[in-house]
């Protein structure tokens, strides 16, 4: 305990409350002498000195220094959030140090956010109660960080998070391909929050909304009626492609967030909404600039083609779209042949089925017009 | 009270460059000390602008655009993802060059927000121009002898876009300082494509009144002014071209000096940042060289 968290402790008794935060309660009692009250012991009539003695080395008075004097803002998401980080809800003062000791870890989406007490600096391991934190992915939450690249400035995640360990721009920041690597570390709790939401912007804010019974959803509908300009199309999305939307981009293999929205109240989607740790409260712009497009091919007439595919081929089409779509075609080893997706394999479908303007089984796409549809 | 700059703009899904100048412009700001927060919102990317209040803590909002013309964006698109309520353009009183600023309620943060006129449209950024003039061509008195175009992208939808042009390529010209100055377009004559046609002087600074880097100001213009037969090339500054020498800026909006635009515009309404104006001035007065 430094002199100042002493000093602030005896301000705060002395004044008209007391302090009652989480498991102490410290207070001036009628008769001049104070009270200490913690889980483990309750001592009253105490003079200044034997309070003092009392509160020394006691985590229950630096963890109110912590929460009351250093992050204050109640009713604030970083606040919230930190708490959180250290399961406040469940565990009190004592047991937290005690696991702080070792480090609290929080999942969040790809993150890993680890909070640790700080070290006092004085060798003998009386902290202050401050607490740094370790922010990283959850795929190093193994490596030490001196494997890592490590950064202290919140707004370098900016860059960072741009592009996935492909080097592919993110779009999507809660996307599943956060980079790898990289660890922010040894942040104070501001930095900490500050991280976090570079990272996931708004996130912490729509997770504290959501605890507090006050997110504020707009569906499916809601978002497409607003949309104006070239966006104006999407509200005519048949509710069944809506449906696909949601498998397609709101999965838990593609977004960290946990789908909130439906198709519009009291009408939900079937897809799954996921599983993620925080809440998404409406269709994303990347959503909503792929429905767009998704609109216009929905507004297109099926027609049948009559293509001769062997039963083999038939399933290697099927196995090419799973690869695609699940994004395994860079897993696929160049001369795995059994692998549908195979970039041999499909080579040789190619050079089989296709006539020399790209049509599957020389079959062309606008019969009437004896071409492939390459409106691009 | 305390008061926090949020900066709206454009970004992106498919190039990571095109938010670089606001966090940059964001960061200037931020280090000026004026605000108790400075957040930036997009329409394309994270925070969205239908998100980006809530990212911050202060009662007390002033939003700018970072955008060049009124129009769409600036007067449909940003107010209704911000929930600014009660949010009527007329409020702007704007001939569709002069919006300042518009006071609202944030429906869903019950935030005050001061919604200002794109920068674009501020007079300051007719300095901006000029500046972008003197770190292209690493000259802090470039004008004799010089030829100045300000090229925008045209009217296709909107009218106010090209009077964004005007306005600044008037103001560069009244100056005094270059020898010809020419609103150039995109999608309309006078095109950009013949900028040679336009100049007598031999040594022409064309600005792009563009926000970011992208696919206009990297790809096209290049190839249309013959600077490059192939952006991926690349180009020279100067390049030769017809007889003259062309000095290729690139977008204005990534010219430093724009984050005093941003703050002008907070400034006009309302806030108070003289102080950090004159720091943000301080620390993007050096015109940095073409090779930065």
């Amino acid at each position: 305990m430094l002199a100042r968290q002493f000093d602030a402790l005896l301000a705060a008794a002395d004044a008209d409350d007391g302090v009652d935060f989480d498991d102490l309660r410290v207070a001036r009692d009628d008769d001049g002498g104070y009270t200490f009250a913690t889980p483990e012991h309750e001592a009253t009539n105490l003079s200044e000195s034997e309070l003092h003695a009392h509160a020394d080395g006691s985590p229950y008075v630096t963890d109110w220094y912590f929460w009351e004097r250093e992050v204050q803002r109640h009713d604030s998401p970083r606040r919230a959030f930190l708490r959180h980080a250290e399961a406040t809800d469940d565990h009190d003062a004592a047991a937290r140090y005690d696991a702080l000791a070792d480090g609290m870890v929080t999942e969040w989406g790809q993150l890993r956010i680890e909070a640790t007490l700080a070290d006092a600096g004085d060798g003998v391991g009386s902290a202050d109660g401050s607490r740094r934190y370790d922010v990283r992915h959850v795929d190093d939450a193994d490596r030490a960080v001196e494997e890592l690249e490590t950064y202290d400035d919140p707004l370098d995640a900016r860059e960072l998070a741009k592009h996935d360990d492909d080097g592919m721009y993110r779009p999507l920041k809660t996307g599943t391909n956060m980079p790898t690597g990289w660890a922010f570390h040894d942040l104070d709790w501001r930095d900490a929050v500050e991280t976090v939401e570079t990272l996931y912007p708004a996130t912490v804010a729509n997770w504290y909304r959501e605890r507090q019974g006050r997110l504020d959803i707009d569906h499916w509908t809601d978002t497409t009626d607003r949309q104006t300009g070239i966006y104006g199309v999407v509200s005519e999305l048949p509710r069944e492609a809506v449906e696909w939307v949601a498998e397609a981009a709101c999965d838990d293999s593609q977004c960290v967030k946990r789908r909130e929205w439906q198709y519009d109240e009291g009408d939900e989607l079937a897809a799954d909404g996921g599983t993620g740790a925080f809440p998404c409260r409406e269709p994303c712009s990347l959503v909503i600039a792929a429905a767009r497009k998704w609109t216009k091919l929905e507004e297109e007439e099926p027609r049948e083609y009559t293509v001769r595919l062997t039963p083999s081929e038939k399933e290697q089409i099927e196995g090419v779209i799973d690869a695609v779509a699940d994004g395994r075609v860079d897993e696929i080893r160049e001369a795995d042949v059994y692998e549908d997706a195979n970039r041999y394999r499909t080579r040789y479908l190619r050079a089989k089925l296709f006539d020399d303007r790209g049509n599957l089984g020389g079959v062309a796409t606008e019969p009437e017009e004896g071409h492939g549809d390459h409106e691009d | 009270m305390s008061q926090a700059l949020v900066i709206v703009a454009h970004g992106s899904h498919l190039n990571p460059g095109s938010s670089a100048p606001t966090y940059d412009h964001a960061d200037t700001i931020r280090a000026a000390g004026a605000f108790d927060e400075v957040r930036t919102g997009f329409w394309k990317e994270e925070p969205s602008l239908r998100e980006v209040l809530r990212t911050c803590e202060a009662d007390e909002v002033y939003v700018v655009p970072m955008f060049i013309s009124e129009g769409y964006f600036t007067e449909q698109v940003i107010p209704r993802e911000l929930r600014l309520d009660g949010w009527d353009v007329a409020d702007w009183d704007s001939d569709g060059l002069s919006a300042d600023v518009a006071t609202y309620t944030a429906e869903d943060t019950g935030q005050t927000v001061h919604y200002c006129g794109p920068v674009g449209t501020h007079e300051s950024m007719t300095d901006v121009l000029v500046r972008r003039a003197e770190s292209v061509t690493n000259d802090p008195d470039v004008g004799e002898g010089f030829g100045f175009a300000v090229v925008g992208h045209g009217t296709e939808r909107n009218e106010n876009s090209a009077k964004a042009i005007e306005y600044h390529a008037e103001r560069v010209r009244d100056t005094g300082r270059f020898e010809e100055v020419q609103a150039l377009y995109m999608d309309e004559e006078p095109e950009v494509d013949d900028v040679t046609d336009y100049f007598e002087s031999e040594d022409v600074v064309v600005v792009p009144l563009f926000v970011s880097d992208g696919f206009h100001t990297q790809e096209d213009i290049p190839e249309d002014m013959g600077l490059t037969d192939d952006y991926r090339d690349g180009y020279d500054v100067p390049a030769a071209v017809d007889g003259h020498r062309i000095w290729y800026a690139g977008a204005v909006g990534t010219e430093s000096l724009m984050a005093d635009v941003v703050l002008e515009r907070a400034a006009d309404a309302g806030a108070d940042v003289r102080a950090a104006i004159e720091s943000v001035r301080e620390t993007t007065r050096v015109a940095p060289g073409a090779d930065d």
